[in-house]
C-alpha cells in the first residue's frame, strides 16, 4: 500500500506521519514538496500537522495556495483518499476541499493533551475498522481547532454523516460546534481532523487507538 | 495608488479574542465598553492607475486569499 506525505515549510509533525505510515503500510511514503505539481499514484495522501508558513494570515491559508495543493485537489477529485491532521485539516479547509473554518480555541489557549473521540460514523473509508459509537483516545495539540460552519452547512454535515469524529465525554478542548473533531467531504474520500491519530499507533505511544484509522484508509486488515 | 482592506468577522461568528479584549478593557477601568470584535487591516500599494481595475483586483485578492469568506467579511477602500 503506497502513500504520500505533503511537506511544507513550518510543518513539524511530518516525521511522525512518515513513521506511522511506514510502520503501518510496511513501506516509507513518498514525500512531495510544496512546489511539486504532481503527486505519484498512491493509495493515500497525508497532510501532517504543524505550523505551515508560521500560521501567517490564517492557519493553513498560505499553504492552501501552494502548487502542491492543486495537485492534491486533482487527486482528491479522482477519488484518492486524502487525510489532513491538525494543520493539515486547516489547510484542507482553507483549500476549499472541506467545508467550514477552524477558528481560535474558545479558551484562547494552546491545548496539548489527550482527549476522547467518539466514532460518529464508522461507515467511511477512514473508520471502517472502528465500531459505530466506539470511544477512542487521541492526543491533540493545537491553538486553532474550533470548528465552525454556518447553520446550513452544519445541517448538511450532520444529515449526511460527514461528521466522523466527535470529542466525547466532555473532552472538547476547543469549543468546536457540535463537538466536531473531524469531518469528511461529500464524496467521503477527504478527511480532516484536529487530533493526532498518528501519535497513538503502538504500545510505545501508550496505546494504538489511532492505528485503525490508517489501516482503514490503506485497506489493511486489522 | 494605495488601498486599504479591512477584514472583519461576520455577525454570529464567535470571536473569543474580541471577548478577551472586551474584558481586558473593562479591567482597565474603561466603563461603557460594549461588544469588541477583532479584525485585520491590509495596506496595499498598487502600481496601476486604473481605479476600476484596482477595485476588481482587490476584491479578487480578498476572495482568493485575504479573507476567509466562510467566517469573514471584507471592505475595500482606495485612497
Amino acid at each position: 500500500m503506497k502513500s504520500a506525505v505533503v511537506l511544507l515549510p513550518g510543518l513539524n509533525r511530518d516525521r511522525d506521519m512518515i513513521a506511522a505510515l511506514t510502520k503501518i503500510s510496511g513501506q516509507a511514503p513518498a514525500t512531495v514538496w510544496q512546489t511539486d505539481t504532481e503527486i505519484p499514484d498512491v493509495d493515500l495522501i497525508a497532510i501532517p500537522g504543524g505550523f505551515s508558513f508560521g500560521d501567517y494570515l490564517r492557519c493553513g491559508a498560505i499553504a492552501a495556495r501552494m502548487p502542491v495543493m492543486r495537485a492534491v485537489a486533482e487527486k482528491a477529485a479522482k477519488g484518492v483518499p486524502v487525510i489532513g491532521v491538525c494543520n493539515g485539516f486547516q489547510i484542507l479547509v482553507e483549500a476549499g476541499l472541506l467545508p467550514g473554518a477552524l477558528m481560535r480555541n474558545a479558551s484562547l489557549k494552546f491545548v496539548c493533551r489527550q482527549v476522547k473521540l467518539e466514532i460518529a460514523n464508522a461507515n467511511t473509508m477512514f473508520t471502517r475498522h472502528y465500531k459505530p459509537g466506539q470511544i477512542i483516545r487521541s492526543p491533540v495539540a493545537h491553538h486553532d481547532g474550533n470548528y465552525f460552519a454556518d447553520a446550513e452547512t452544519l445541517a448538511r454535515l450532520e444529515g449526511e454523516g460527514q461528521v466522523v469524529f466527535r470529542y466525547a465525554e466532555g473532552t472538547n478542548p476547543n469549543g468546536s460546534i457540535n463537538d466536531i473533531a473531524g469531518i469528511v467531504n461529500d464524496k467521503g474520500n477527504v478527511l480532516g481532523l484536529m487530533p493526532h491519530p498518528e501519535n497513538l499507533i503502538e504500545a510505545a505511544h501508550g496505546g494504538n487507538d489511532g492505528r485503525a484509522l490508517f489501516e482503514s484508509a490503506l485497506g489493511i486488515a486489522a | 495608488m494605495k488601498a486599504r482592506i479591512t477584514v472583519t468577522l461576520k455577525n454570529g461568528v464567535l470571536d473569543p479574542q474580541g471577548k478577551a479584549i472586551e474584558h481586558a478593557l473593562s479591567g482597565l477601568g474603561f466603563d461603557g465598553v460594549g461588544q469588541v470584535r477583532q479584525g485585520k487591516v491590509f495596506d496595499i500599494e498598487l502600481t496601476g492607475t486604473d481605479k476600476a481595475k484596482a477595485e476588481a483586483d482587490l476584491k479578487a485578492m480578498c476572495d482568493k486569499l485575504l479573507a476567509n469568506t466562510v467566517i469573514e467579511n471584507y471592505a475595500v477602500e482606495i485612497a
